[in-house]
């Protein structure tokens, strides 16, 4: 399909919020034209450069691999890079910061909570014993790699958890990408580490906080399918919890 | 506490959007709560099959007025509406089944669509029994 | 962090939800609408005496005990956490009442099987 460069106007509706000045968040509107190969990132660049400078997001890559630029557009959490201007034209976007987490300011949250929670899973390949290098590298066969692949594609983007009404409800939830990137680090061949993360999966907090709503994995852009990870331990942790995995030996590290 | 610092010298005064009505804000979630709101159909249609336990157990007199009330209209809108939703319930059950199942190289799909399968072969074969089976 | 104690409760959960799944339907249908109306199914389909039979059949004693007790275990859990989700904080007396109101119900249906006799 050629790309129509024809400018076009469209309505873009930015939540804002000054920490220093607001005590709650307000909305402003800005007219922005904009031809088919614009992003919506673009559209908010277009405002900070020619409209206000003031307006405050973030980005960085641009190809929807940093994982910076999430934003709620019309209620969906959407990497605002990977996300086209002509698709919502003629109507207007009401682009809001990621829900669930505090706005630091206009479209930036603080994502303290989720790296905190990123560490806790110990999301990197823990062994009963450090092989020597003059071992050789680990090696692994495209299955058993294939069982964990899709689960280390995550960017850190936090739509996830932008989506998840159970996060929103009680931020101590581990969260789809923490608790997706445990089950990557759990279902990798060279780890053996399912025990020393037993404590977070098998909490109220961990797979237990969930309820299966699945929009997680409706809004991952990576299609890492949180939901899948988390409701599969369910099984796991409640095997762990009534002794089964002990007696199946698959405990790992003690 | 986080021991990762905030860029913002701001950040201790962060904004926090309300949770109040979060289910009404996305279609998904709608559905959602459609699907958890089947279990009080389900729980209720338990409670009727213990009271129809409990009449049976009394004698037949009881149990015939048990009967009775199964069809007035206020049982049979509830009983429709029970219907309505547990099938919604059984659909959505199947449908979010793959993601309990262990990561397989099987299509998804494949799964639900077993688990339908099944419901309704199930279905099937409990009117076939009442229409010939047991004498 | 302790372990959850959601395991238990999550396995009956999933054994109602499953069982309701499959013939959930298929119940509502029969007792709550084609006998009441009696449309299709032969006119003594529930009556007193055949129904009187199947409950005194170990095996339909069983199943009745089964599809009681789990379809209460599965509508208190997932109820339970409806009010997570309304916001109403949910601690372990709201713990107590619902999966309490799912026991009692398992022990009345097996008492009455019993009463009902064999
Ligand atoms: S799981 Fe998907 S949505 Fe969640 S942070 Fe990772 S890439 Fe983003
Ligand atoms: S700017 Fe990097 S993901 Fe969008």
């Amino acid at each position: 399909m050629p790309i129509d460069t024809t400018t076009r106007t469209i309505e873009i509706e930015c939540l804002r919020y000054d920490p220093q000045t607001d005590t709650e968040p307000h909305f402003s509107s800005y007219q922005v034209p904009f031809s088919d190969d614009m992003s919506v990132l673009e559209g908010l660049q277009y405002i900070k450069d020619q409209l206000d400078g003031s307006l405050t997001f973030r980005w960085s890559c641009r190809m929807a691999i940093c994982g910076s630029c999430g934003q709620e557009v019309n209620g969906v959490p959407v990497l605002s890079c990977h996300t086209f201007l002509r698709d919502y034209f003629p109507h207007k976007l009401r682009i809001e910061p990621l829900n669930n987490f505090p706005i630091i300011r206009d479209l930036v949250i603080d994502q303290n909570d989720f790296l905190d929670k990123l560490e806790s899973v110990k999301p990197y390949l823990v062994t009963k014993l450090e092989k020597p290098l003059a071992a050789g590298p680990h090696l692994q066969t495209p299955q058993q790699l294939n069982r964990y692949y899709a689960y280390s594609q995550c960017i850190n983007c936090l739509l996830c958890y932008a989506a998840c009404p159970q996060y929103g409800l009680n931020s101590d939830f581990t969260g789809p990408a923490a608790l997706a990137l445990l089950h990557r680090y759990n279902a990798d061949s060279r780890d053996q580490g399912w025990q020393v993360r037993a404590e977070v999966i098998n909490a109220d907090a961990g797979v237990w906080g969930c309820t299966l709503v699945g929009y997680c994995s409706e809004v991952c852009p990576k299609a890492v399918d949180p939901a899948h990870a988390i409701n599969q331990n369910k099984v796991n942790s409640a095997m762990d919890f009534f002794g089964v995995l002990k007696l199946m030996n698959k405990g790992g590290t003690e | 506490m986080s021991r990762y610092r905030s860029t913002a010298k701001t950040a201790a005064r962060t904004y926090m959007q309300p949770m109040a009505g979060w289910w009404t804000k996305n279609p998904y979630f709608v559905r959602y709560m459609v699907r958890e709101g089947s279990a009080l159909l389900l729980t209720a249609y338990a409670l009727v099959l213990l009271v129809g336990l409990w009449r049976l157990s009394q004698g037949a007199a009881a149990f015939d007025a048990w009967r009775a009330a199964l069809a007035s209209p206020l049982s049979v809108v509830f009983h429709a509406v029970g219907l309505v939703m547990v099938v919604y319930h059984s659909y959505t059950w199947f449908d979010v089944m793959p993601k309990t199942a262990p990561d397989q190289p099987i299509d998804p799909k494949l799964i639900t669509g077993g688990g339908i399968a099944a419901a309704v072969a199930v279905s099937v074969l409990i009117l076939a029994a009442l229409l010939w089976g047991a004498p | 962090m302790k372990p959850s104690s959601e395991p238990i409760f999550w396995m009956l959960f999933g054994g109602g939800g499953m069982l309701s799944a499959l013939i959930g339907p298929v119940l509502i249908l029969v007792t709550g609408i084609l006998v009441p109306f009696g449309l299709l199914l032969p006119q003594d389909t529930m009556s007193y005496d055949r129904m009187l039979a199947f409950a005194q059949h170990p095996l339909a004693k069983l199943a009745v005990l089964v599809v009681i007790s789990l379809f209460m275990f599965h509508g208190c859990h997932r109820t339970l956490h409806s009010l997570h989700d309304l916001g109403v904080h949910t601690g372990t007396g709201a713990k107590v009442a619902f999966y309490g109101v799912a026991t009692l119900a398992t022990l009345l249906t097996a008492g009455l099987l019993l009463v009902i006799g064999f």
